[in-house]
């Protein structure tokens, strides 16, 4: 399962480019502050895990980083989101083409009640026009990014909702890669899935990061420490520690950081 | 440290401290005894010295089975990985610790029957208290995970070095003067180092303990006598 991108030593810090760069972000559900002046950058072409506790923020965050909240009224976020230098919490921001650059997968596989084909198909029409055969090139491109082109590739027309769990979220893996976003957000990506189901994920995600930047939040360790090159424990709204993956899972710097991964959380 | 959600990781990391502490003081038994037996030409107590390595064996594959089913079950990162990873390295010196003290007591018994110049021992029983001294301390210091006191043994080693440079030249001087004491003070050389081998498993331990405590490796170059195998 392992290849040779994650056998790689992490690449040095300071020659990594930041995609995106969070600075003193605060958020706020109504009056709760659920973000308290979090900095954390997301480098270029690096998977980076959020982890922490139910309610750390991390999911706020990973929210933020495309203005998801903009959908909710009295949520509201302050400080800085910088991708590629220009700050994305600006009202000027145009938010489909942002939601364009930054793409999200969520917890449990969203399908559109329509056919394989037509889920690909149906994110890319709203951004651009492109021709039967050029579309036809862009969903298996897609697909194949996905991994899951071999499974589907003689049901295109078949639902997406007939496909398994795992598959599902392959799909809407596929769904995001199709839009050609820069930035990929996963929440929780694994959780409703079987473990076969989870390396088949894990696996693609690795792979992805060739041509994207991954940010991913996650409760499963262990999951963090495989797919991730980078690492941010927060704990009740704040970033308690940001390290390389292998720094925060040997030895971390932070006593809440240790008590958390260790299972000693009171 | 507080204690782990799952209180059943915390009775297999206790258990695995209780195999090393054993571990620890069957070695340095075996150590004592094993000099003892050099010093008193005791063929009994050799034996029996050759016998308990048995024992150490048995539990250093106690506590590898134990830390790798806590491996496989518990996926421990942070301390508990260090202190996981450490126990398996310990067991390891811990037991090679045991295989000089046995080599040590095997010798005793062969060269019991023609002992010549006891003086020819003193020199080892010096180099056996320093390595008895150090292994003690490195234990204590995992017991306590105290860094500084693991530091200091492994500062300590250059001083079981330097001893058994001495010895060397001591028994070179009493192969020099009669040639029938060469079969003897030979089995000695290799005594010595076996207690020199003990200061480099000690020395381990203490970087080890290092390692656990604050996850990185114990700074600077280990420190080094002169190497008595190169010396004329």
């Amino acid at each position: 399962m392992t290849n040779a991108l994650s056998q790689e030593a992490p690449a040095s810090r300071d020659k990594l480019a930041e995609k995106m760069s969070v600075r003193n972000l605060d958020f706020f559900y109504g009056e709760t502050r659920a973000l308290k002046s979090v900095s954390v950058p997301l480098y270029a072409n690096q998977a980076t895990a959020f982890i922490g506790p139910s309610g750390c923020g991390k999911s706020t965050l990973l929210r933020v980083l495309n203005r998801m909240y903009d959908l909710y009224p009295r949520q509201r976020a302050e400080g800085e989101v910088l991708l590629d230098g220009e700050n994305i919490l600006n009202p000027k921001q145009d938010i489909n083409a942002l939601r364009a650059r930054v793409g999200m997968v969520f917890q449990k596989p969203t399908p559109f009640p329509m056919s394989i084909y037509d889920n690909i198909a149906f994110g890319v029409r709203l951004y651009e026009k492109l021709g039967k055969a050029d579309m036809d090139e862009r969903v298996e491109k897609a697909l194949r990014g996905a991994a899951i082109w071999d499974e589907v590739k003689d049901k295109l027309n078949a639902s997406g909702l007939s496909l398994s769990g795992g598959q599902q979220q392959r799909l809407c893996i596929a769904r995001t890669v199709a839009i050609q976003p820069e930035v990929i957000l996963f929440d929780e990506p694994c959780s409703a899935l079987d473990p076969i189901s989870t390396a088949k994920v894990e696996e693609l995600i690795d792979e992805m990061r060739r041509d994207y930047t991954i940010a991913i939040v996650t409760h499963n360790m262990q999951q963090a420490v495989r797919v991730s090159q980078y690492t941010a424990f927060m704990y009740l709204g704040e970033m308690v520690e940001f390290d390389d993956t292998d720094k925060i899972f040997t030895a971390p710097k932070e006593r809440r950081t240790q008590d958390y991964i260790t299972g000693r959380f009171g | 440290m507080v204690e782990h959600t799952v209180r059943s990781f915390d009775a297999d990391l206790e258990t695995l401290d209780r195999h090393i502490s054993e571990m620890g003081g069957i070695a340095e038994k075996m150590l004592a005894d094993a000099m003892d037996a050099l010093s008193t030409m005791n063929v009994e107590l050799a034996q029996k010295v050759i016998a308990t390595d048995v024992r150490l064996d048995v539990l250093q594959r106690t506590v590898e089975d134990l830390a790798v089913r806590v491996l496989a079950r518990r996926q421990p990162v942070a301390v508990d990985l260090r202190d996981v990873v450490g126990v398996i390295r310990i067991s390891a010196d811990l037991e090679r610790i045991g295989d000089q003290a046995k080599n040590i007591a095997k010798r005793a018994a062969k060269i019991a029957g023609e002992s010549r110049i006891p003086r020819a021992v003193v020199g080892l029983r010096s180099m056996h208290d320093l390595a008895a001294t150090q292994l003690n301390d490195v234990l204590d210091a995992y017991a306590q995970r105290d860094v500084e006191r693991a530091k200091a043994v492994w500062n300590r080693d250059l001083e079981l070095d330097a001893l058994e440079d001495s010895v060397f030249r001591d028994l070179l001087t009493f192969m020099m003067e009669d040639p029938r004491n060469i079969t003897f003070c030979t089995h000695l050389l290799f005594c010595s180092k076996n207690l020199e081998r003990v200061g480099d498993h000690t020395t381990n331990i203490a970087e080890t303990v290092h390692y656990i405590v604050t996850g990185e490796s114990m700074p600077g170059e280990r420190p080094r006598g002169i190497d008595s195998s190169t010396l004329p």
